[in-house]
Parts: structure tokens; sequence; C-alpha cells
């Protein structure tokens, strides 16, 4: 069973648009974007489990067995 | 004069009469110019209780300070007049070119009066400025219009109405270079109820600037800080607005069938990084602008390309219609921009109307046995968003606007507008400053008088959280009196994403030789927004339509990630009057009124 990442923008460059990764008990979003080769400063919004908030604090967030992440870089309009 | 060109252009129709008088340069300080100084002028000569559709209307063409100048993005000017669909002050904002070159030939402003007997259109070259008959291209659709007055005066940049104008649909826009759009508040159908087709312009002159080396360094300093932002060097000029599709259908905040679910799992056939992938051919940017988000897309249908579509459009024409279908959206945008119709109003109206067919108000019969206008159905959008735009058969109906429409049926609660405008592509469940915003915007349901999203959901400047109300009406506030400094500028609202006050104040102080702190300039904000309400209580806005849809206040979001909210207006309204120094019923009050130089 893993979890799933959802990437968005300049962040699907060399990755795809969806990254699958085992599940560990315990694990957060720090973990995730090691994995991937991201740094928090490139992070834009993060939601954990269709939770939403600042991103230092969302990276420590435990995420849930089959649970899902979506990351974006910056990006606005209107 | 630095800064500005000095010159109003007053054009009556009704007499022929053209007159050309100076700018008060002290009265353009206070209000800056654009949407605030044009607020001004309007409300000091019209009536607020002007029927928008009378010879008594007038429609101001306006400049900030920085159109035409080699700031970042400053070729922005600003139409103001009394709306036909709110019954509001209407200022709607438009790029491309035909700002800059309105300076060019020398002015700061055009205000047209009056009502031509005929149709005509409006020739403005540096000094000559003539009235000429428009009835060769009344009737046509706007690049055709523009075309053939390209042909006439080729120098020139055009700026048109189309059919909807024409035929005075409230939702109708005014087009320039065929796709940039002073789309909201049906400002287009107060030039067609002058019998005004159009306004060409061309011109040599150039702004003096007040101090031009300061200027240059300011602007290079803007230039680098809007590069290296990721947002306005990275984001938008790689994508567009439409970049917005997925980062707000994740939030559970993107509008599906009418506002009805936040949520869409196949949004990502319209995203801006399907847009990017399979239909971008290039970017398509404004006057002087390093960011360029404007796009130029193809489809089948639009093989040599058209411009757009932008968020809002991908939204309306996808998701509240229950459509994912990209070819359909470039397919709307282009006959949109062809009839010249507001795309969100024109959308928002067939959402309302699906709704409505959804619940047994609007029949088959009433249709005339026509496409069926049901979620989902893919046939019927460009079907009757052209006979929305040409008024035949039930689009005569459409052409009103979803308000008028749902309010025929005795239904107004199935629109999802704010003072009779519909509302953006962001649901205000989960975005509870957004919708403090939209119920307060002066001009009726907005996203572009405080872009909440910014904190809310996109972490700019800093990640608010969304569902949280404390200090909301304090951002609000902040946001839509910096919003209106930079309408009133010139320049695009996306530079705010990479600049502050600070940056607006030093631009404005190289070009005019003033000395304006950042404080001063979001007090002329306020000061600004403050003339907007009041203009709004004189016209007969009532208190009480600050407020939102029922929909947003009652019924929860039934799923995603926003799922179990309302939005919590009644909490915040009494804290954003008190933090604009209004009294509880939202009237400015004597006491704030003197602080900002408004009695
Ligand atoms: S950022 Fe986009 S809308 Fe603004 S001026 Fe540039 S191209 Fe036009």
């Amino acid at each position: 069973m893993g979890i799933k990442i959802k990437l968005f923008a300049t962040f699907r460059e060399g990755r795809g648009k969806v990254v699958e990764m085992d599940y560990i008990p315990g694990m957060t979003g720090q973990d995730v974007i090691d994995h991937l080769g991201i740094t928090a400063s490139e992070i834009a919004a993060i939601i954990v489990d269709g939770v939403d908030g600042k991103v230092d604090a969302m990276l420590t967030v435990h995420i849930k067995k089959d649970g899902y992440l979506a990351i974006f870089p910056p990006v606005a309009g209107g | 004069m630095f800064g500005y060109m000095g010159k109003i252009l007053r054009i009556n129709l009704t007499t022929g009469v053209i007159t050309k008088e100076d700018l008060d340069f002290e009265l353009a300080k206070k209000f800056i110019g654009g949407r605030g100084l044009g607020t001004k002028i309007f409300s000091d000569e019209v009536d607020p209780k002007v029927d928008p559709f009378a010879s008594e209307n007038k429609i101001i063409f306006i400049n900030g300070p920085l159109t035409g100048t080699a700031t970042p993005t400053g070729g922005r000017y600003m139409v103001v007049t009394k709306s036909p669909l709110t019954g509001t002050i209407a200022s709607s904002n438009s790029g491309g070119e035909w700002g800059a070159y309105l300076k060019y030939a020398g002015y700061d402003a055009v205000i047209v009066e009056g009502k031509a007997n005929l149709p005509v259109y409006i020739n403005i070259e540096n000094d000559k400025v003539e009235i000429l008959p428009a009835l060769d291209i009344w009737g046509k659709y706007t690049s055709i219009t523009s075309a053939m007055l390209k042909e006439k005066h080729p120098d020139s940049k055009v700026l048109t109405i189309g059919p909807a104008g024409e035929k005075l649909s409230q939702m109708a826009a005014i087009m320039n270079e065929n796709d940039r759009t002073a789309g909201r508040s049906g400002v287009g159908a107060v030039m067609g109820s002058k019998n005004l087709k159009a306004i060409t312009v061309s011109g040599n002159q150039k702004p003096v600037i007040a101090k031009p080396d300061g200027l240059k360094a300011v602007t290079k300093e803007c230039r680098s800080l809007i590069k290296e932002n990721g947002v306005t060097g990275e984001g938008l000029p790689t994508y567009g607005t439409a970049v917005l599709v997925n980062i707000i259908n994740e939030h559970g905040v993107y509008p599906v069938n009418n506002f009805q679910t936040g949520g869409d799992p196949n949004a990502e056939a319209v995203s801006g990084e399907t847009l990017t992938e399979k239909y971008l051919l290039k970017r398509n940017p404004c006057h002087h602008c390093p960011i360029g988000c404007g796009r130029w897309v193809k489809s089948e249908k639009h093989p040599d390309g058209i411009g757009g579509p932008e968020y809002e459009t991908l939204w309306v024409f996808a998701g509240d219609l229950g459509i994912n279908d990209m070819e359909i959206v470039i397919d709307a945008n282009f006959w949109c921009n062809e009839l010249g119709i507001d795309t969100i109003s024109a959308g928002a109206t067939l959402a309302a109307a699906m709704e409505l067919y959804q619940r047994g108000y609007i029949t088959d019969e009433m249709l005339d046995d026509d496409v069926i206008l049901k979620f989902g159905n893919a046939d019927s959008v460009i079907h009757w968003l052209k006979k929305m735009g040409n008024r035949e058969g039930f689009g005569d109906m459409l052409a009103r606007g979803s308000y008028r429409l749902a309010d025929f049926y005795g239904v107004p609660e199935y629109s999802m507008s704010v003072k009779k405008q519909d509302l953006p592509a962001y649901d205000p469940r989960g975005i509870q400053g957004m919708g403090l915003q939209y119920a307060t915007s002066n001009r009726g349901g907005c996203h572009v008088r405080g872009y909440l999203i910014s904190p809310e959901i996109l972490g700019l400047p800093e990640k608010l959280d969304r569902f949280e109300l404390a200090g909301k009406p304090t951002w609000v506030k902040i946001f839509q009196d910096l919003t209106a400094v930079i309408d009133s500028s010139g320049l695009c609202l996306f530079t705010s994403f990479a600049l502050g006050a600070q940056q607006y104040a030093d631009m404005l102080n190289e070009t005019l030789g003033t000395d304006w702190s950042a404080e001063e300039l979001l007090l002329a904000g306020e000061r600004i927004w403050n003339l907007e309400k009041l203009f709004n209580l004189e016209a007969g806005i009532l208190p009480e339509e600050d407020t939102l849809p029922p929909r947003f206040l009652e019924e929860e979001m039934p799923d995603g990630p926003t799922k179990g909210w309302v939005h919590k207006l009644d909490e915040m309204l009494p804290l954003y009057y008190a933090e604009r120094g209004w009294d509880e019923d939202g009237i400015p009050t004597e006491e704030r009124l003197i602080a900002l130089g408004l009695l």
C-alpha cells in the first residue's frame, strides 16, 4: 500500500503528474519532498490528505496510510 | 505637468461638440488617475440615480499616470460608467495597447456624453478628433469591425463593442486589439446605448517624466523583482492564469454545476498544464509587460490561434457547466470575444439556466424545443452563447445575466451573484476572506477588487488559514485599498504578486515628481474605495446588498476538502465595517470621510 503525490506546474518536469511511494509509518511531507528532490523553499502550497496550511507546518504532518499529497510551486492568476 | 498628458477630451454625441479641457493636476494627484480619478470625475458630473442607458449617463475611458510609460505593464486603461448590470459604479479595466495609444495621442481621458442619432465611431489622431458614421460596422463581430477600422486608420488601435453591446446586453464587454477586454459590469452596453460602436486612437506624443533617471532605476528594480519572483517570473509566463485550475480544484473550491459542489475529478483536462502542453502557440503579452500571462492558443476550430483563455473562462465554460472539453472552452472564448460579452457572466448565466432546467423552472417548451440547457450538454454552449449575444429566442432572456434570469422565475437564489454581477471561479465557503470581499465589492461579485486568493490559497505573501475569520476583515480592507491604487496607476494587478506599496509609490513619485509614501498611497486607495461606496449609496444600493447568495450562507459544501463549510459573513461583516470606520449599516461616517478628504 502506498501514498500518492500529485505534482503540478513546473514540479512535473522530470517527475510526471503523479508519483507513488511506499507508505512507511510516521512518514511526513518532508520525507516525500526529500525523496522527490524538492526543497521546502520551492513550495508555495501543499495539501496533505485534504488539509492545507503553512508549508513548514504541513511538512511535519504524518501522512495517512493510502494518503495523498498535492504540491504546488508558486502559481497565481485571477 | 509630469506623467499625465494634462488634457481631457470631452465628446458630446448628441450635439457633436468636441472640447479639450485641462486636467486638474491637484485633483488628479488626490485620486491618482484611472479608476480613482475616473470615479471622481464621473460622480461629480453624473446623477447617481441616472438610468444607465439614458443619454445623461456618461462613459469615461481613462488612463493612469503610469499608462504609456516604460514601467512594467504600464499600458492599462479603465472604463468608468454606471453599470446597467449592477446599478453600481462600474470601472472595468483592460490591457493591450489601446490605453498607451490614448496617451500617445495626448490625452489622459475621453469623456463621452449624450447619444448619437445613428451609429458612429470616434477617431482620435493627436489633435484631430472626429465623430464618424459607423453604419457599415454596426452589427459586425468585433474582429471584423477592428479589421475594417484598421483599413481606414492603419496606425490606430481599435476599441469596439460587438452585437451584444449594440443590443444592450447587461453583460456586454468592450474589446480592444481583438482579445483584450474591459469585460465586467456591462460597460459595452453603455457604449451601445449611445450608438457608439468604436474608438480608434493613434498619436506620437510621450508623457514628460519628472525624474527620468530615477524612473529608469525604479523600473529596472521592479522588473528584476518581477523576474525573480516565482509567480511573475515563472508561473504566469509559463502557464498563464490557467495554472489556477488545478490548485483551486485541489482545495475543493473550484465551483462545479453552478457552485453546487466544489471539485471536479476531471479538471486536469482544462488545466493550465494541459493548455500549455497541447494548445499553446505562444505568449501574448500586453503593452510593456514582462510577465506575459496572455496566451495565444490553437484548437481544431481555430488552427491559427486565438487570444485566451484565462482561468475564469476555463472554469466557467468547463467546471461550472459540468463539461471538461478544452476545444469547447477555446471556441466559447472566441465567440465571447466576437460577440463582445463578458466570459464570466456569459458562462455563469448558462450555468444558472442549467440549474433552473435541472430544477424544472425552465422546460423544453420554454426553449422552443431548441438545444437543451443541461449540465454536461456540450452541444448547448456555443449554440446558446450565439443566441445570447445576438438576443435571439430564449437567448434574449439569457442576455440579461443570471440574476435577472433567475429572478424572472421567482428564484433569484439560483443566481450565484452579488449585486447582480456573477461570481468568479472561487467558492467562498472555503475561502472566508474572499467571500467577505465578494460581499463588499463596490462593483458586485468580483475577484479583482481584492484578490484574497493570494494569501488564503496561494500562500502569497504568506499563507493564511482559509477557514479562519479572525483578521480577515483587515486583510480584505488592505487588499481592496491597494487594488484601488494599482487600478488607478495604470498598471496590471498581477504586478502585485512581486511588488509592494513602496514600489508603486516609487514609480509614481519618479514619474509625477510627487513624494507619496506607501501609507499615503494606501490612504488614496481608501479614499477611492469610499468614493465608490458613496456613489453606490446615492444610486440606491442598499446596505443589505452587501451579502452572498443563500447557497453559501446556508448550504454546507457537500464534499471534498471544503466539506461541511458555509460562509460566515455575519460574523465578519460588522468587523469589516468597523475596520473601514463605517457605521454598523456599512455607511461611511462623517469622521472617516473628513479624514479621507472627501468632505
Ligand atoms: S500580466 Fe498578463 S494581463 Fe497583466 S499586463 Fe501582463 S499580459 Fe496583460
